[in-house]
């Protein structure tokens, strides 16, 4: 047996070494390093790199980073709790109005993120349909800032939330809510103190579906947020490309992975389920 | 409560489906602008007539097909080669991988490509973008043929071995056959994430690599152009077709 499964294993412990590992180690070594006058790196080692994560500048789109991934993914609670109440209880149709939420998640990304573009520029529909009714005379300014941001990330992340809370509310004994109203507690009574505190963990996973994605977003920002509200992520790409900083934008990869990687390190360790 | 919680659900429908059909109507109009002025398929037959496009759609199909197959045999094997005994390090990377963010794997691979080129003659192009792609959708694939594996019976594979089945005749005539659905759900992921990625593609193509997601940014930072609203009306349908064609075979099967 082990030989076969040494084989098997093989082709993806090699993939992982050379296309991940050895990758990720490149850039924190980078990360190490000085920044050479025409861009590149060199000796000699410093920690610079790191320590310029603190500068305000740079931390204040760290912590907006945070704060919009946070505020998406608290959205994301408020909208997709509800939804899965409501697929949960919808009977028969239940798959049906679940294959409607995941549906555009199988659909692009990209596209969806465009999507979005197209409903909130000062030429978009939204803006186009306020004017001609005649409730506005100049364009909105919807596009380009932090709530158009927050709006594409609720809208490609809620999918993730939606499902875990929909698996746990499935694992709810029915009898629980039944005890409920024989004791007198009413409808929405039973929902607040009954349903809600069993979905937690249904919520906190999808949380961290929705948290992990939202917070080292890229796409959303670029697109939604224009220069005016960018995130971590656009602040890697740009010192990978314009900027032509390779070590800082190695130490602002790294802190992300790392930030990522103790977030799910504690809900797996809290869980103790795994995926694999 | 009753009344409520529907009408609220026909919101929330509302607010993830409307985009995406205002989106395709619009991409009938015959106007330029975002004001309806009648049915036409100019903007379909502009992107017909768009060679640049039609060779980033030809890329992207060649890209997804081939980091599929890769993907899908590689993680097979894994997934299986876990199933019989845990192997802490390779599922560890495997997690790791599956939650790094997008733009810190696309550059990583961009450090990596750059750095080896230095020892050899070789350029950003195609490969690098199918290398990048088969390496992120490896974890996904791991994880779908993984749950699948979950509802197979480990004596059935004993059985067939005191039968006289060597042990790659228990995984090939017995767990194997028994992955297929698995298998075809994790091949149909790795697609459609490959088709659609920018962000990694972005920074490890080549300039003859442009792929349609490459294509699209392109055009809708530029500006307000109804072909972006024609291909994406496609894609949707394409890929429409392809999950809801997959979901057909699997409730059949």
């Amino acid at each position: 047996m082990e030989r076969l499964r040494f084989w098997f294993l093989a082709p993806s412990r090699l993939l992982m070494a050379v296309l991940f590992g050895a990758p990720l180690a490149i850039v924190f070594f980078y990360g190490l390093l000085t920044r050479g006058t025409y861009g590149g790196q060199s000796f000699p080692l410093t920690d610079e790199n790191f320590a310029r994560l603190a500068d305000p500048l740079y931390l204040t789109i760290l912590l907006r980073s945070f704060w919009l991934a946070g505020l998406a993914t608290a959205l994301c609670v408020l909208m997709g709790f509800p939804l899965a109440l409501f697929i949960a209880r919808s009977g028969s149709r239940k798959n049906l109005f679940l294959h409607l939420v995941m549906l555009p998640f199988w659909t692009s990304f990209l596209v969806r993120t465009y999507a979005w573009m197209f409903l909130l520029r000062d030429t978009g529909l939204i803006n186009t349909v306020l004017q001609s009714a005649g409730l506005i005379h100049e364009p909105l300014p919807l596009l380009y800032n932090d709530i158009a941001v927050v709006i594409g990330l609720v809208y490609g992340y809620l999918p993730f939330m939606v499902l875990p809370i929909f698996s746990t509310l499935e694992r709810l004994d029915p009898a629980l809510l039944e005890a409920a109203a024989d004791l007198g507690a009413r409808p929405l009574s039973a929902l607040w103190r009954v349903t809600l505190p069993l979905t937690r963990p249904g919520m906190v996973a999808g949380s961290l579906l929705d948290f992990i994605p939202c917070l080292g977003a890229y796409l959303t920002p670029d697109l939604l947020g224009g220069g005016k509200s960018i995130m971590i992520g656009n602040l890697i790409q740009n010192q990978f490309t314009s900027a032509r900083d390779w070590p800082f934008g190695s130490a602002l990869s790294l802190a992300l992975t790392a930030i990522v990687m103790v977030l799910l390190w504690q809900f797996l360790r809290r869980k103790g389920e795994s995926f694999l | 409560m009753k009344r409520l919680l529907p009408l609220y659900a026909t919101f929330a429908y509302a607010f993830l489906h409307l985009p995406l059909l205002v989106l395709t109507v619009f991409s009938f109009n015959s106007s330029k602008f975002t004001v309806w002025e009648g049915f036409s398929l100019r903007w379909y037959r502009a992107i017909a007539d768009d060679p640049q496009l039609m060779e980033a759609a030809w890329n992207s199909l060649l890209i997804a097909i081939v980091a599929t197959a890769f993907a899908t045999v590689i993680g097979t094997l894994c997934a299986y080669g876990l199933w019989k005994r845990d192997a802490p390090i390779l599922k560890g990377s495997l997690y790791v991988s599956l939650v790094t963010p997008e733009i810190v794997t696309g550059v990583s691979m961009l450090a990596f490509f750059q750095y080896l080129f230095r020892f050899m003659d070789v350029r950003l192009g195609l490969h690098t973008v199918i290398l990048a792609h088969i390496a992120f959708s490896l974890s996904f694939v791991v994880i779908v043929v993984a749950a699948r594996l979950r509802t197979v019976d480990p004596a059935l594979e004993e059985a067939a071995m005191d039968l006289g089945a060597t042990e790659w005749g228990a995984f090939y005539r017995v767990t194997l056959p028994a992955l297929v659905p698995g298998i075809a759900s994790a091949a149909l992921l790795a697609f459609t994430t490959s088709f659609d990625d920018y962000v990694i593609t972005s920074l490890v193509a080549g300039v003859d690599s442009e792929t349609l997601p490459m294509v699209i940014y392109g055009m809708a930072r530029k500006g307000v152009n109804p072909s972006v609203n024609a291909i994406s009306a496609l894609i949707v349908l394409a890929l429409g077709v392809l999950i809801l064609g997959a979901e057909r075979l699997r409730s059949d099967a």
